[in-house]
């Protein structure tokens, strides 16, 4: 006894496919006892539709027409409990993703819906109640990456009381946060903010703390990911180091500054910044003069810890997790080579919004005095480009940073604060301020800090008597604009981190064509990876500000604590299993399967048929492909299941 | 044939391609009617054989997607399906059904522009093979 349901869907369905029709057609099917049109099958009127022909008309399976089953699958099969019949005797059929929404001819639209359904209730025919397991879920989770989201998800699981392992690659967490000077619309500072959050994730007892340290490998799957962690040698031994910083003081070797992306000089032994936390050194061999060949063994000789070591080796640590978080944040858009009328990056007072932003700082390279990088003279006019590498088709990236308009502002204002007498010009092509107070901060660097905005693009940049020259368009007033700078700012766009697809790679997440992790669903699913157990917090999923990360960020943190707070959970009765009588011991399905959860038996004498170990199992079928007799199959997609729908797809 | 009777079976495996499929649905992305899909969770679960079936009951193209190599839900599903399709596809012309009627390709979650193109593009090398070769298709059914 089949029930047909036919989701309207308001008029998502119901515009291009006539839904009473497709149900008459499905009601003259074998087998078919009742075929109704639903408004809205997912609602509660729906439902409980569904529900009351399920016990009016004894259904023993159900086909849904409606949307995708990636979206409301595991709904309509928790109705099909409710209702009393075991979830798993649904068949979705996607009329509307599939359907509706692709085609226009109503005709048409509605004979295609017509023929999935028909479809749909040839496999549902070979549907079997199955029954889902329960699994241990491993009581801690890992979070990758150590900027704001990671810092905050972090401590939000932590404060439930799971254990939380923060994976970090840097020398310090912090990430990107942590080198900036205020922020906006508040003109908060930074640090002030951040750095009681880093202090808090080093002492917190549920948290352990590994910097410099990458996810090497990753086994397993939800309720119990087994990941390698490597952390990479840095010849300076954690527990031992005070981070006094007489090493960096005393080494010979000049290194570039990372943290102060570039601005100034660091050595090859160095603690990351003042805040670091933790607060210890780190060598970076390929700028350090004893690896380079030479006899240099300062560091070691004066550090008072005894903490270096420079026979130290990578570390690969192997730990269990129910959950995961992913929050690698973002990185800048490399401009140098992509706009070459801006010098490529070869005149030294052409910088990025993030070196600028050093600049303002009063942890930076010149004590957060404005001081342009190639004579250090104070600059008297600035100018700052918005959309380098954002909304820019023409270097192949069309998306909005969205967080360019805004720091612009923020610089342009503490620029004034900073040197009461300079005159700050920004280039922009759409003003976007959508935040909270966003607009009348925006606005406040005009009016109250006489920030000139001219609307247009830059299209050169040269040097003439030590100033550059500024050459652009107004399109407001319509015409060629020349400013003469001091120094020029480029708000470079966001992409994503270096290394954030390797991760995503080993974790299964997928990325979009901008290479930021892709959620789940983009309303419903905002902060879950599309494998389970995989959660996404801060800008790798995408550009945004702060308080969008750390809003994320517990979100991601809360989606954790929910899935772990149990501590089992559901597996997939969706899993392989082996007729033995059949089997002929060939273990073809073994050699292919990729989580070892076939193993060998003796279910009678003289002769070994496989068996599958459903915990492992994760329901893929290669060894049902690959099977020469046909006897393994997967359960809910068995060979009866998938030959139906193809001849009954034909008919 | 006039391509709103063609009949093509796609198996989508339900991470990438089948995610792709609904995502040039939520965009509106207008594609050729000829398509019927089918879920599997993993291309490595397609069996040439279903291929076959589907050619044998009539189909005039199947298409196989997946996610891209390197991306498998699974691990390496794909790359099973990559070499059992490949092999398949070699094979097709002994049987006597044109290769041109058959395609395996990966299509990731996110590229809901590139499927609907695909549909377009793969109908249309359907189309051509159909109006080439309209007698040497597969018509017989077996119960």
């Amino acid at each position: 006894m089949i029930g047909v349901f036919i989701c309207q869907c308001g008029t998502n369905i119901s515009a291009t496919v006539d839904t009473g029709k497709v149900a008459q057609a499905a009601a003259a099917m074998r087998g078919v006892a009742d075929a109704e049109s639903i408004q809205y099958a997912c609602s509660d009127p729906g439902q409980a539709a569904i529900a009351a022909a399920i016990r009016h008309k004894r259904l023993d399976r159900v086909v849904i027409g409606a949307c995708s089953p990636r979206m409301h699958e595991a709904t309509f099969r928790r109705a099909l409990d409710r209702a009393g019949l075991n979830p798993f005797m649904l068949e979705m059929v996607n009329i509307r993703e599939h359907c509706s929404w692709i085609h226009s001819d109503v005709d048409q639209a509605t004979e295609k819906a017509a023929g999935l359904v028909r479809k749909g209730i040839a496999r549902v025919r070979h549907h079997l109640p199955l029954s889902a397991g329960k699994t241990a879920a491993v009581r801690r989770a890992l979070v990758v990456g150590g900027g704001i989201a990671g810092i905050q998800a972090a401590l939000d699981i932590a404060a439930a009381g799971i254990p939380v392992t923060l994976v970090e690659k840097s020398p310090t967490i912090g990430g990107n946060m942590a080198r900036l000077d205020k922020t906006f619309p508040t003109l908060d500072c930074s640090s002030c903010i951040l750095t009681p959050l880093m202090v808090e994730v080093k002492q917190h007892e549920n948290i352990e703390l590994m910097v410099n340290s990458e996810v090497d490998d990753v086994h397993g799957h939800v309720g119990n990911f087994e990941v390698d962690i490597r952390r990479k040698a840095t010849c300076v031994d954690e527990k031992k180091c005070s981070g006094c910083m007489i090493c960096q003081e005393k080494c010979p070797a000049k290194a570039p500054d990372d943290f102060n992306a570039g601005m100034g000089q660091s050595k090859a032994i160095s603690v990351a910044s003042p805040q670091a936390v933790p607060l210890v050194a780190s060598l970076r061999k390929e700028h350090c003069r004893r690896f380079s060949g030479g006899k240099c063994r300062v560091c070691q000789k004066l550090c008072p810890a005894g903490a270096v070591d420079y026979g130290q080796q990578d570390e690969v640590v192997r730990q269990s997790f129910g959950a995961v978080v992913a929050a690698t944040g973002y990185g800048f858009y490399d401009w140098t080579g992509a706009y070459p009328t801006y010098g490529m990056g070869l005149y030294p007072d052409v910088i990025t919004s993030l070196q600028y932003e050093r600049l303002l700082s009063a942890s930076g390279p010149t004590g957060g005095h404005i001081r342009r990088p190639s004579d250090g003279a104070e600059p008297r006019q600035v100018v700052f480009i918005s959309c380098i590498g954002s909304r820019d088709e023409s270097v192949g990236r069309p998306q909005c940073c969205s967080v360019g308009c805004m720091y612009i502002a923020k610089q342009a204002i503490l620029t004034k604060e900073h040197i009461p007498d300079s005159q700050s010009y920004i280039f922009y092509i759409d003003m976007r301020a959508g935040g909270k107070n966003y607009e009348e901060f925006a606005r406040r660097a005009q009016t109250r800090y006489g920030t000139l905005y001219i609307r247009g693009r830059v299209g050169k940049i040269f040097p003439r008597w030590g100033k550059l020259v500024v050459m652009g368009t107004d399109t407001l007033v319509g015409d060629q604009v020349e400013i003469e700078a001091d120094l020029v700012v480029l708000a470079t766009g966001l992409t994503a981190s270096d290394g954030a697809g390797g991760l995503a790679r080993k974790f299964n997440i997928s990325c979009d064509e901008n290479g930021f992790m892709a959620e789940g669903h983009p309303k419903l699913k905002p902060v879950e990876a599309e494998a389970a157990g995989v959660f996404l917090a801060g800008a790798c999923q995408g550009p945004k500000d702060i308080p969008a990360t750390v809003a994320q960020a517990g979100a991601a943190a809360a989606k954790v604590i929910g899935l772990l707070s149990r501590g089992e959970l559901e597996t997939s009765p969706m899993v392989a299993a082996v007729s033995q009588s059949k089997c002929s011991g060939c273990f073809k399905c073994r050699d292919v399967c990729p989580f070892g959860a076939i193993e060998d038996e003796r279910p009678a004498a003289g002769r070994t048929a496989a068996r599958v170990l459903a915990s492992l199992c994760r329901g893929c079928g290669i060894c049902s492909a690959a099977c020469p007799p046909g006897v393994i199959s997967l359960s809910g997609y068995t060979d009866k299941q998938l030959l139906a729908e193809v001849v009954a797809a034909l008919r | 044939m006039p391509r709103e009777t063609l009949k093509i079976v796609g198996f989508l495996c339900n991470w990438c391609s089948y995610a792709g499929a609904d995502m040039a649905g939520m965009a509106r992305m207008r594609q050729p009617d000829s398509l019927r899909i089918i879920r599997v969770p993993c291309s490595g679960r397609v069996d040439p054989l279903l291929v076959l079936k589907a050619f044998q009951e009539g189909a005039d193209g199947v298409l196989v997607s997946g996610c891209h190599p390197g991306d498998c839900h699974y691990g390496n599903g794909n790359y099973f399906a990559r070499r059992r399709l490949e092999l398949l596809k070699r094979m097709l012309p002994v049987l006597g059904i044109d290769p041109g009627r058959f395609h395996y390709t990966w299509v990731s979650a996110s590229e809901g522009a590139r499927w609907a193109r695909l549909v377009e593009e793969f109908t249309g090398q359907v189309e051509r093979v159909q109006e080439a070769q309209p007698n040497l298709k597969i018509q017989s059914r077996i119960p």
